[in-house]
């Protein structure tokens, strides 16, 4: 059951051959077992999943159920849930218990999925290894001396370690997909709009996006189409009708055009990278798709533009965490610039002040020009590029990560190191594409290597089908870690 | 040096509270008055992870403002997010439109002074744009803490700017109060000043006439005309005293004191916030069709400019008359009724009657005229009985009490049941008015003798004691006629 896939999942709730509480004191079971090794998640709510299992246990046996009722998830603690501590991975939020679920919560909550509890992150998903959170890193099953990637490593190393059969996550600049790819998991992000943020703590708002994780994209696309949907309290929200991102999974790939940007397969990318992606490439070709070189001239600005623009968002994002109304506020201050300055000292860590101080300067009179709106320019650029490739295929790939998942600490003090390790997928916000990672192999030390697709607008059922056909055709996604199979 | 060396340069900022029902960014109520944060909401306390949604109903009321006032109404604007830390917002950013606000330029007609020397001046306007309001601290009651009440937080308000085209605080004054009964007028904000509803700050500098614009000062929140002019009128004279005394201006933000009458710095523009406004990432930019601004149009009640127009070309009103009749909706709405009533062909005395005994009588008893306890056609009643000389002025007045007094009926023929009632009817019959006039020619012979030498007050005297003879009802015109008659002059 542990490494059953939803379908088989569904099957025996169904049938009776397990109850949604049985399933899920399975993987809270598992969660207690494990978690001190991985610390992925942050809050365990064994008492609500139950409560929740019960009530899907009540309508399966109703004949109610839905494709996720009783099916167990973890979310990534930067989503609001009602009563249960949303701590963004921060001292500033380590008290705070939200009083309103998220858009995507409630939609998943009504889906009668069972919330297991709520996964370590980055704080305030800035960073690309977990180990900006103030909970301490996540660790990567698959070697616990090596980051999960970021910002949504709790998700992914709860699914890669089978905590969970499913996560949310977000991604602002990679951190459903590169984790993913770190942990050898499915992680999607859809076009951007595609999920409310309603209830998401801000990051960077033109940029954040909720993701699905699971062990395989037909997983994944059954969790992305019970999270998607208008909700008209997100005004960046597509009114679109529903979509059901399992329905293609099956579609032959013969006359798929993949096209592989030549900036994305330079001098940058690991070797051990370079050959699973090669080979998972030669795969596809197999399978009926087509390679055909595309040039994406402006990608190597995706970082830059990146740093000026989620900065600048995030520095104004979180200025309501001031300790006036709620959240962490010092102990002892003067007056109120001094409350201020003692609170958020307190209650941010390095990155995110790092990250406040550059939005900042990049807004502040006299420079907003030089830095906003020429990133906002850039990004206009990028946006074009990927337009144009899109004339000449139907799905964009390449590496997720440059790398395999690296040592805990190696790059803890070399920010723009870190930064560089998004190279591959921060593009694809700037441009709001639908993204995603699949495993692809293995580099050295039998470390996972993740393969990304890149779609057109609204193209995550075609994202979705090609990673299925490429599943049913290859093992990579069913491997599990030795120390958690 | 005196006063008359300088030229006085005024521009306002003025913040309407929109009437909607709810708030701009979210659904919590805007009602004045709650118990603290009872209307404040997830949005509008700023959890984590909410986001606002625009009001379409404040974006309507922009629309209706900016095509009152001739503006352009943008077909694109944006939203844009004013950067600063205070305990009353909530989120650390202000809401508002920068860089393309929803209405750009316009201009409003206002008349300044009174009699000869009032004069019409046009200003116009530089923008009009959205923002949400902030909070309150209250600052007492709290043992050394402050409270923060977040009910207001989020409150629709249009922050309307004026080019610095007034020149004296009565222009001001006249150009705050033209915007109040317009923007009341169009039915986009109740104009409850008290209640901070209508907020208006003042930029003033002063420059030798013709000279480059002088370094200004920003007095802020004036909250009432009075207040506004005491500022202004305060704010040139210390202008014009440091400037004479050798002394510069400094950029500044200063702050009214109504107690003192004086205004005092607040912030010097050293201290001024960088407020790193840029486009608010949640938020899309705000679209108008021609389409919706064409329905808005045509939803719009006849505004007071044309009103005016109206009433000195159809019903030959002065244009005193008629910017003093159109100085508020209530007003003109009430004026327009009893024309409607009485028939145009008597509207200069229907506006009389408004603009004069009405208006006192409301003055008096403190009522707004919406209140007033006689109705536009009663008084058209009154105003037709003088016309066609069933009464006279006088008695016209003594009717006019008894309608305020409820005598009569509610009825639009209330004032024929007083006249009746009352026996006020004028009397015209010549015979009745010459028996009278005979009487008193008789009874009063010093004042004959008075007037055949040559004093004409003496006629005077006689004319009141037959008018008092009839009790009033005699037509003053026969009495007259009357009288010259049988004094053979």
């Amino acid at each position: 059951m542990i490494n059953a896939p939803l379908s088989e999942l569904r099957r025996a709730l169904d049938a009776r051959e397990i109850s949604a509480v049985e399933l899920a004191t399975l993987f809270l079971d598992r969660i207690d077992a494990a978690n001190p090794a991985l610390n992925a998640f942050i809050t365990v709510d064994r008492d609500g999943a139950l409560a929740a299992a019960r009530e899907a246990d009540a309508r399966i046996a109703a004949g109610n159920a839905g494709p996720l009722t009783g099916i167990p998830l973890a979310h990534k603690d930067v989503f609001c849930t009602a009563g249960v501590l949303t701590s963004c991975g921060s001292k500033m939020l380590a008290n705070f218990v939200s009083p309103y679920d998220a858009h995507v919560v409630a939609l998943l909550k009504n889906a009668g999925t069972v919330m297991l509890g709520k996964t370590n992150m980055d704080e305030f998903a800035m960073g690309s290894s977990n180990e900006n959170s103030h909970y301490g890193p996540a660790k990567n099953p698959w070697d616990s001396t090596r980051i999960p990637g970021g910002s949504s490593g709790g998700s992914a190393v709860a699914v890669a370690a089978r905590l969970a059969p499913i996560a949310t996550g977000t991604d602002t600049g990679g951190s459903v997909r590169q984790p993913a790819a770190l942990t050898g998991v499915t992680g999607i992000k859809p076009t951007y709009g595609v999920c409310s943020r309603y209830g998401m703590v801000a990051y960077a708002s033109s940029l954040d996006q909720a993701g699905a994780f699971g062990a395989s994209a037909a997983d994944c696309a059954a969790l992305l189409s019970a999270m998607a949907g208008f909700d008209e309290r997100d005004s960046t929200s597509l009114e679109r009708p529903a979509e059901d991102y399992s329905r293609d999974l099956d579609k032959p790939l013969a006359g798929l055009r993949i096209g592989l940007p030549r900036e994305f397969f330079g001098p940058g990318m690991a070797d051990d990278v370079r050959a699973a992606v090669d080979a998972a490439l030669a795969e596809y070709r197999k399978l009926g798709a087509t390679t055909v070189d595309v040039s994406l001239p402006n990608a190597q600005l995706a970082i830059p533009a990146y740093y000026v623009i989620a900065p600048a968002e995030a520095s104004s994002n979180l200025s309501r965490f001031d300790g006036v109304r709620y959240g962490h506020r010092a102990a002892e201050y003067g007056d109120l610039a001094d409350m201020y300055e003692k609170s958020r000292a307190q209650g941010f860590g390095a990155e995110v002040k790092r990250r406040i101080l550059v939005g900042t300067y990049v807004l502040s009179h006299g420079y907003y020009d030089a830095y906003y709106l020429k990133a906002q320019k850039l990004r206009r650029l990028i946006a074009e590029d990927f337009r144009a490739a899109f004339t000449q295929c139907d799905v964009i790939a390449g590496p997720t990560s440059p790398t395999t998942a690296w040592a805990i600490g190696e790059k803890s003090d070399d920010p723009v190191q870190m930064y560089l390790s998004d190279i591959y997928t921060i593009a694809v916000n700037l441009a709001g594409l639908p993204g995603l990672s699949h495993p692809a192999g293995f580099g050295a030390g039998g470390l996972p290597v993740g393969l990304q697709l890149i779609g057109d607008y609204f193209a995550e059922g075609r994202l979705l089908n090609a990673a299925h056909r490429f599943q049913q055709a290859t093992d990579w996604h069913t491997r599990r870690p030795a120390a958690f199979a | 040096m005196s006063r008359s060396d300088w030229e006085v340069v005024i521009g306002l900022e003025i913040h309407a509270q929109l009437n909607t029902a709810s708030k701009i960014f979210s659904g919590a109520s805007t009602a004045f008055g709650a118990e603290p944060n009872r209307q404040a909401s997830a949005v509008d306390i700023a959890l984590p992870g909410v986001l606002p949604v625009l009001n379409r109903g404040a974006v309507e009321r922009a629309i209706r403002f900016g095509l009152a006032i001739g503006a352009t109404v943008a077909p694109k604007s944006v939203f844009a997010r004013k950067n600063y830390f205070y305990p009353d917002l909530p989120k650390g950013y202000q809401i508002s439109q920068f860089e393309l606000p929803v209405v750009q330029g316009g201009a409003i007609t206002i008349r300044v002074g009174e009699g000869e020397k009032a004069y019409e001046k046009t200003v116009n306007l530089t923008r009009a744009h959205l923002e949400e309001d902030a909070g309150k601290s209250l600052h007492e009651d709290f043992h050394g803490m402050s409270g923060i009440d977040l009910n207001r937080a989020g409150t629709p308000l249009l922050e309307i700017v004026s080019e610095p085209d007034m020149r004296s605080s009565a222009e001001a004054v006249a150009y705050a109060r033209a915007l109040h009964a317009l923007v009341r007028w169009i039915d986009i904000c109740d104009g409850n000043m008290q209640e901070g509803s209508f907020r208006c700050d003042a930029n003033v500098s002063v420059r030798r006439p013709g000279g480059p614009l002088g370094t200004r000062r920003e007095i802020k929140n004036l909250n009432s005309f009075r207040f506004l002019q005491q500022a202004i009128d305060y704010e040139v004279q210390w202008q014009i005293d440091t400037l004479e005394d050798g002394g510069r201006i400094q950029q500044a933000t200063v702050l009214f004191d109504p107690d003192s009458g004086e205004t005092r710095m607040m912030r010097s523009k050293e201290d001024a916030h960088d407020y790193r406004y840029f486009p608010d990432p949640d938020l899309l930019p705000l679209v108008i069709s021609p389409e919706w601004i064409a329905r808005v149009q045509g939803e719009l009640p006849e505004l007071p400019g044309a009103m005016k127009a109206r009433f000195v070309d159809e019903l030959g009103l002065s244009a005193y008359d008629a910017t003093t009749l159109t100085a508020s909706k209530e007003m003109a709405g009430y004026f327009q009724a009893t024309v409607d009533a009485a028939g145009a062909a008597l509207a200069k005395p229907c506006a009389n009657w408004v603009m004069g005994d009405l208006a006192g009588r409301l003055n008096k008893a403190e009522l707004e005229i919406a209140d007033s306890p006689v109705t536009p056609a009663q008084l058209a009643g009154l105003v037709r009985r003088i016309a066609d000389n069933t009464i006279s002025n006088n008695i016209a007045r003594k009717v006019f009490e008894a309608l305020w007094n409820g005598e009569g009926g509610a009825g639009a023929d209330a004032a024929d049941r007083i006249i009746d009632a009352q026996g006020l009817k004028q009397v015209t019959d010549s015979g009745a008015i010459e028996a009278i006039v005979d009487e008193v020619l008789a009874a009063n012979p010093k004042s004959v003798e008075e007037f055949r030498a040559g004093k004409e007050k003496a006629f005077n005297a006689l004319v009141g004691q037959v008018m008092k003879a009839s009790r009033g009802k005699a037509n003053p015109a026969q009495v007259n006629d009357i009288l010259r008659h049988k004094l053979g002059s």
